[in-house]
């Protein structure tokens, strides 16, 4: 090739050039699935002692004894669903309100700086919410919201025994508390991309702001924000120091929301450093893994949902 | 019908209301944090804790220098790791948008956004610190670093696309190959945004703490290579948070605000930065 002539030769090195580029481009790009699949692949690798051991039992049994070399992760996951499911049920509807307020109902110049705090809620560290659970908020758990609690509801066995302020009740409002942006944000962009038209159909035929919204923008937004949902719950179930911090870490499973709890991510958190053994670590590794599946699949789900109202930014700006 | 009107109009103000509530309920937490940390980290701030080491437990006075000189390690070791993946991978997403390959990236990127930090850890201690038998800033770095891909990569993917389709027929026009075009020209075109994608992601993994637990491990003393244990911000608050000390209370306290100050300027950078390219265009 360097024998060629001179405009061969400048044709053919831009023509090498461009295809190795893309192929370093490309690599890079591809460097993401490949960390993922490498990631799913190293953990499977590093649980199989236990996956061999335990296999479906690691899920459905209560015995969490290092000592003893007995691994059951059922409290984890109890603790991990309830309380993630708690967060959601105050999240959801508060960051849907949100949401409609942002994209229906606020005048303009109140958008951007509204939508900015709520970035900035979703930016503080993990660690830093928790500082502030501890410190805080357990104690006006237990000294206010608990026995007022008890007081109106105690005749559920949800809201009965000692106010402790550590425990699922608090871990589920710190994690609603850092889901909440999520779920703002996803269904804000969800909300917003439904066409001006449909609202203006609405609008034409008499409907009120609020009716446009429920009967126009909303269902047409449904599926973005079941993915918003899910994203949201992904998020808590993953969440680890803040939870960690607030919820008392005692693997048990009670009736009770005041009872400390323990999750997947926080026993990870808690215990790995120090593990000691081979099946121990496995152990870990395999909750670690099962959450990695799990918030992956969510994740999947709901990146499918969201697309399928608002198409990628090209197709935005069309 | 009057009635009708009425409730209709009633219901409508209700649910604007109740919105409203929404979002003050939402912002609230936000006003808390922010207010117990300047009320309580301002006051445990002092020159010590830029300066000094760690005291022995339970005893006053110490600082976190080799914390946050740790938590600028890690962000750098990250950054070498994430950043140069994260900025072609975003380019090729947005030169090469329609290919099988972007669009399996792109959808694995979001999805990777949302592995949850600890199993980056996890991954992270199989991948580095099995193999060199002890926890390391290495390690520490890889996990945030991992963290720092599908952030930076979306972000350039954005900015990149702002690039007028003009520019690049432009210089493919003049006979510029097209690796050259995408290297001299567009990229140059979309620093700014590039930029400030890369460090609103470096403020975020700045704050993460459950990825370097079982990497980087912490550290009471001056890290002196990247293959041992070294402190971070986040790890000393959190150890210091759950201690029994009053005195490293308060300096959790100071600790969570420097490293939230360091979030929310960098943020308002960032915003400030995007809204005025938004205007120039």
């Amino acid at each position: 090739m360097a024998t060629a002539q001179g405009g061969r030769l400048v044709r053919d090195n831009a023509q090498t050039g461009d295809a190795w580029f893309h192929l370093l481009l490309a690599a890079m790009a591809a460097a993401v699935p490949l960390v993922i699949g490498t990631m799913v692949v190293a953990l499977l690798v590093a649980a199989w002692p236990a996956m061999q051991r335990f296999a479906a039992r690691f899920l459905i049994t209560s015995t969490w004894d290092p000592v003893a070399n007995q691994f059951g992760v059922l409290p984890f996951v109890y603790g991990t669903v309830v309380s993630s499911a708690l967060a959601l049920l105050i999240a959801v509807p508060l960051g849907l309100g949100v949401s409609i307020f942002l994209s229906e109902l606020v005048p303009g110049w109140l958008r951007t700086p509204i939508s900015f705090l709520v970035e900035l809620l979703a930016a503080i560290p993990s660690v830093v919410i928790g500082l502030w659970g501890i410190f805080v908020l357990v104690p006006w758990v237990r000294t206010a919201a608990e026995p007022a609690l008890q007081a109106s509801l105690g005749f559920l066995p949800l809201f009965r025994g000692p106010p402790l302020g550590v425990g699922m009740l608090t871990a589920g409002l710190i994690l609603s508390v850092m889901v909440v942006p999520f779920v703002v944000a996803v269904s804000t962009a969800v909300m917003r991309a439904v066409p001006t038209a449909q609202r203006e159909a609405a609008q034409a035929l008499g409907a009120t702001r609020w009716e446009t919204t429920r009967t126009a923008v909303l269902p047409y937004a449904r599926s973005g924000i079941l993915g918003a949902i899910f994203l949201a719950l992904a998020r808590a179930l993953g969440e680890t120091m803040a939870v960690t911090m607030v919820i008392g870490n005692v693997p048990q499973i009670r009736a009770s929301l005041f009872a400390p709890a323990y999750t997947i991510p926080a026993v990870i958190a808690n215990e790995f450093a120090e593990a000691t053994g081979d099946l121990y670590v496995a152990a870990l590794v395999y909750a670690g893994l099962v959450l990695l599946v799990v918030t992956v699949a969510m994740n999947a789900l709901a990146r499918l949902l969201v697309n399928r109202v608002v198409q990628g930014p090209s197709l935005i700006a069309e | 019908m009057d009635t009708r009107y009425r409730w209709r109009r009633s219901m409508d103000q209700g649910m604007t209301l109740v919105c409203l509530l929404c979002t003050v309920l939402v912002l609230t937490p936000l006003a808390l944090v922010l207010a117990f940390l300047a009320q309580t980290g301002l006051s445990a701030l002092n020159w010590d804790f830029f300066t000094k080491l760690p005291g022995a437990a339970g005893e006053p006075g110490g600082g976190m220098a080799n914390a946050i000189t740790g938590t600028l390690t890690l962000i750098g070791l990250a950054g070498c790791l994430g950043i140069p993946i994260g900025v072609l991978g975003g380019t090729f997403l947005s030169e090469y948008p329609q290919t099988q390959v972007s669009r399996i990236s792109r959808f694995a990127a979001d999805v990777m956004n949302g592995i949850p930090s600890i199993v980056m850890g996890l991954f992270a201690y199989v991948l580095i610190v099995l193999p060199l038998r002890h926890f390391s800033a290495l390690a520490g770095g890889v996990a945030l670093g991992v963290m720092l891909i599908p952030t930076v990569m979306r972000t350039t993917e954005e900015v990149v696309r702002l690039v007028p389709q003009s520019v690049r027929e432009a210089a493919l026009a003049l006979g510029i190959p097209q690796w050259k075009t995408t290297l001299r020209v567009v990229l140059p075109t979309a620093t700014a945004g590039i930029v400030t994608g890369i460090m609103v992601a470096l403020a975020r993994i700045a704050g993460e703490t459950a990825p370097l637990l079982f990497t980087a491990f912490g550290n009471r003393f001056w890290n002196r290579s990247i293959l041992q244990p070294i402190a971070a911000l986040p790890l000393q608050i959190f150890a210091y948070a759950i201690s029994p000390f009053d005195d490293w209370h308060r300096q959790a306290w100071a600790g969570a605000l420097v490293l939230v100050a360091i979030v929310l300027v960098v943020n308002t950078l960032a915003r400030y930065a995007t809204s005025r390219q938004v205007r120039l265009r």
